[in-house]
């Protein structure tokens, strides 16, 4: 196991740096830049030309990206200059609101689309699984952004029960901070509920059909035992993979649901510095989000290991 | 069926509306970016800042310049001076006191500081001279009537001389220190600005708020939902196609904002990308407006709302040109001018900026010019791709709005006289240049009229822009709040707004 851990973290350097050459050589192939995006509307090209000296955007590509790669090197990430404040703190505020987002979306996801893919598949045909199968199918078809103006209409404007904005941080009280990420978690997993439902079922079809549950069967094992302890351990290996997929695209921003709900996220932060050629926030937040991104990955490459222990060697 | 729970939702709205009456929530659609007055650039920020730091000048609702932070001024008869006589026993924020060197240390920062966005619009200012702790003149270097309405804007607010020594750069733009009514508690960036009432305030009776917070929610439906169900008091920039359902809805009120505000389309006359058939042919720039009917783009995208205007002043302003009131459709005189021009089927490339109500406009100006013979072809551009493309003169016409400036010399000077910064589309005319001038040189209203006339009768004449429409800005606020105004440079003023009783 700890030779799958150190190879990952060998992959990451390369990947890392190759990654933050793509960013930053696709950045400033956009028109315009941060002075002129930062200069306003009536500014004059003087005003224009004295912001680009003063943040050193007139020095030539490779010296730009050799010194941001330096100042990586001893921890500093850069400074936003659109939001005047240090990517690293921009990054350290945004962190527990896309974790907290991401972990609650993932429960949600996990929660309703394990149950229902288990079910559907044990219940084959019925209107049970069809009634699963259609559900699944609105719910990867409705659209984020469609989806989150209905809650907040039914359950802030008519209902008055959670707030239709903002974000409380879990440690100002579990309920409180609940409330905040709750429809947001929602809009968000319901998409991914629908999607490891769809492949939960599927898994778990192929499963029930092999040979050892069939021998299972015939063991005499309760058909709870059969489902639970035989069938659905093998069939968890696909729902691993796309839970760490979809829960690092979690990771990085949903930048539809953060507009939405105005939780300050990574999405929000990054599309907004695109936006503006905040250069130095887009360069941090990929950063950021590539380690989380194989991180999570190593996490469900153990995921595997711990639920099939074929591949222990 | 859902009656019942709307009833509840009242209630628990009530119950909030009480509990926080204190608590001003305005929505807007940005952040505010930095919030020293020397370097914002943004309209957000301006709106922020109003209840942060006080103005040499202000404007009241019909836009006349009034005192602010100046009790009163007097221009000198060349209009190379002005002296400017200080409202006394007004203090910043950190308890220093606002005085005459105050004011000059404000203006030179703004100056000269590097990357300061207040350079340009305070350029006429030579010296300033401290003549006693109250009073301070302006030296000018040329005569600049329009400079004290500039200052009702960012370049007049003035920040604590001491707050800024002890403070950085960096953390003077997340928290400016000033003379205004609020001061700033918080700042979230993409989040929130917190402002907390300043209880020394020279006129701390008129506002009724603790606490005011400005949230940054960019989707304008979003900003609506928020007020709706209560999380949100004001709701700025509120599309015109949501207002009919607003209307109807009791709880809620509309204001609208009367500001010079115009949409238009630049051509570029000179640069590398010019299109010779329009550059070259003013009647084909005035076939291609004739061809526009504004009444009918008003009325499909903006609900009506707006004004169908063909000047840089809506027509119920009274900068307006009443001898050239807004053409009607006349597809026939249109094809006249390109005949007499001997252009056949014209072809322009036009630069928009991707927002959906920008895109409708240029969709309903293809179909209206095709009729005329001239092909347009929308091209849809990130915003600061365009804008840099603009700059490059590699364009062939592009649509760009201003929310207006009070003073009429900054809504024509800044994107028509030779050489300015949005001017990039390379328009000069020497004649019009020193009308601004002379314009420039008178205190009185009504002998600068005169002056704007001619030069309106000129661009309507060479048609260098042509004007689409002048855009209201609209707010939307819960009944429960009384006494809000609106102001021709769109900015939200919170004296006298308080909780209904």
């Amino acid at each position: 196991m700890s030779r799958i851990i150190l190879r990952r973290l060998m992959e990451l350097v390369p990947t890392l740096l190759i990654l933050s050459v793509v960013i930053f050589g696709l950045q400033r192939l956009l028109p315009g830049d941060a002075a002129l995006a930062m200069a306003g509307e009536d500014a004059t090209p003087e005003l224009i030309a004295s912001l680009r000296a003063q943040y050193g955007l007139d020095r030539p590509l490779p010296v730009q990206y050799l010194d941001w790669l330096g100042s990586v090197l001893q921890g500093d990430l850069g400074r936003s200059l659109r939001l005047n404040a240090p990517v690293g703190q921009l990054l350290i505020d945004r962190l527990p609101v896309t974790l907290q987002l991401a972990l609650m979306s993932m429960l949600f996801a996990l929660a309703i689309g394990l149950t229902t893919g288990v079910i559907s598949a044990v219940k084959r045909d019925t209107r049970w699984d069809h009634a699963a199968n259609v559900s699944a199918l609105i719910g990867i078809s409705v659209p984020n952004f469609w989806l989150g103006i209905m809650m907040i209409l039914v359950f802030s404007v008519g209902l008055g029960w959670l707030p239709a904005s903002g974000f409380t941080p879990l440690s100002e009280g579990l309920w409180p901070g609940l409330r905040s990420t709750l429809m947001p978690a929602i809009v968000l997993g319901t998409a991914i509920a629908a999607i490891i439902m769809r492949h939960t079922r599927s898994a778990m079809l192929q499963t029930l059909d092999s040979d050892y549950v069939r021998t299972a069967r015939a063991k005499g094992l309760t058909e709870r035992r059969v489902v639970i302890r035989h069938a659905m351990r093998n069939a968890l290996t696909p729902v691993i993979t796309l839970t760490a997929l979809e829960f690092g695209a979690l990771m990085s921003g949903a930048i539809l649901t953060e507009s939405i709900f105005n939780l300050p996220g990574f999405g929000k932060l990054i599309v907004d510095a695109v936006y503006n050629r905040d250069y130095e926030v887009v360069q941090g937040v990929v950063l950021v989000t590539a380690l989380i991104f194989v991180f999570v990955n190593l996490l469900a490459d153990i995921g595997y290991i711990l639920a099939n222990p074929r591949l222990r060697e | 069926m859902i009656k019942a729970p709307i009833a509840l939702g009242l209630t628990l709205a009530l119950a909030a509306t009480a509990a926080s009456a204190q608590e001003l929530r305005i929505g807007m659609r940005d952040d505010p970016g930095s919030l020293d007055p020397a370097t914002n650039a943004s309209f957000v920020g301006r709106v922020s800042l109003q209840s942060v730091c006080d103005k040499l000048f202000d404007i009241d609702p019909q836009g006349t310049l009034v005192p602010m932070l100046v009790e009163s001024w007097e221009w000198a008869d060349d209009k190379l001076s002005v002296t400017l006589n200080l409202r006394q026993g007004v203090t910043f924020q950190d308890g220093t006191t606002f005085d005459a060197d105050a004011v000059k240390w404000n203006i030179e920062r703004f100056k000269t500081m590097e990357g300061s966005r207040r350079a340009a619009e305070l350029e006429s200012i030579d010296a300033v001279e401290v003549v006693d702790d109250h009073t301070v003149v302006l030296r000018l270097a040329e005569p600049n009537v329009a400079l004290l309405t500039q200052m009702t804007d960012r370049a007049g607010m003035m920040v604590s001389p001491a707050a800024y020594e002890d403070s950085t750069q960096e953390a003077f733009e997340s928290a400016p220190v000033c003379a205004g009514p609020y001061s700033v508690a918080e700042y979230r960036p993409q989040e929130v600005v917190i402002l907390e009432k300043f209880e020394d305030h020279w006129n701390a009776d008129a506002f009724h708020f603790g606490t005011v917070r400005f949230v940054a929610l960019p989707d304008s439906n979003v900003r609506l939902l928020n007020l709706r169900s209560g999380d949100l008091d004001l709701v700025e920039n509120v599309p015109p196609a949501d207002l009919p359902a607003l209307e109807a809805d009791g709880d809620i009120e509309i204001a609208f904002a009367e500001q010079p505000a115009y949409e238009m389309i630049m051509f570029n006359l000179e640069g590398s990308g010019a299109d010779p058939d329009f550059a070259e042919h003013p009647e084909v720039r005035k076939a291609f407006s004739l061809a526009l009917d504004r009444e009918a783009i008003n009325q499909v995208v903006f609900d009506g709302r707006y004004s169908a205007g063909n000047q840089m002043f809506p027509p119920t302003n009274p900068w307006y040109n009443e001898e050239y009131p807004v053409p009607a459709r006349d597809v026939e005189a249109a094809r006249a001018l390109l005949a007499e021009a001997g252009v056949e089927n014209p072809e322009l490339d036009l630069l928009i900026s991707t927002s959906p109500e920008r895109l409708a406009v240029a969709e309903m100006m293809q179909a209206m010019v095709g009729e005329v013979g001239i092909t347009l072809n929308v091209l849809p551009t990130e915003f600061i791709s365009m804008r840099q493309q603009a700059a490059d003169g590699n364009f062939e016409a592009y649509v760009i709005g201003s929310s207006g400036r009070v003073d009429p010399d900054l809504n024509i000077s800044l994107t028509l006289r030779c050489g300015t910064a949005n001017n990039v589309g390379g328009y000069c005319n020497e004649e019009l240049d020193a009308l601004l001038d002379e314009a420039k040189s008178l205190s009185d209203d009504a002998a600068r009229k005169p002056i704007y006339d001619q030069i309106i009768s000129m661009v309507m004449e060479e048609q260098p822009v042509v004007y689409i429409h002048n855009a209201r800005s609209a707010y939307a606020h819960d009944a429960d709040i009384e006494g809000f105004r609106t102001y021709p440079d769109a900015i939200i003023r919170l004296d006298d707004v308080r909780p209904a009783d």
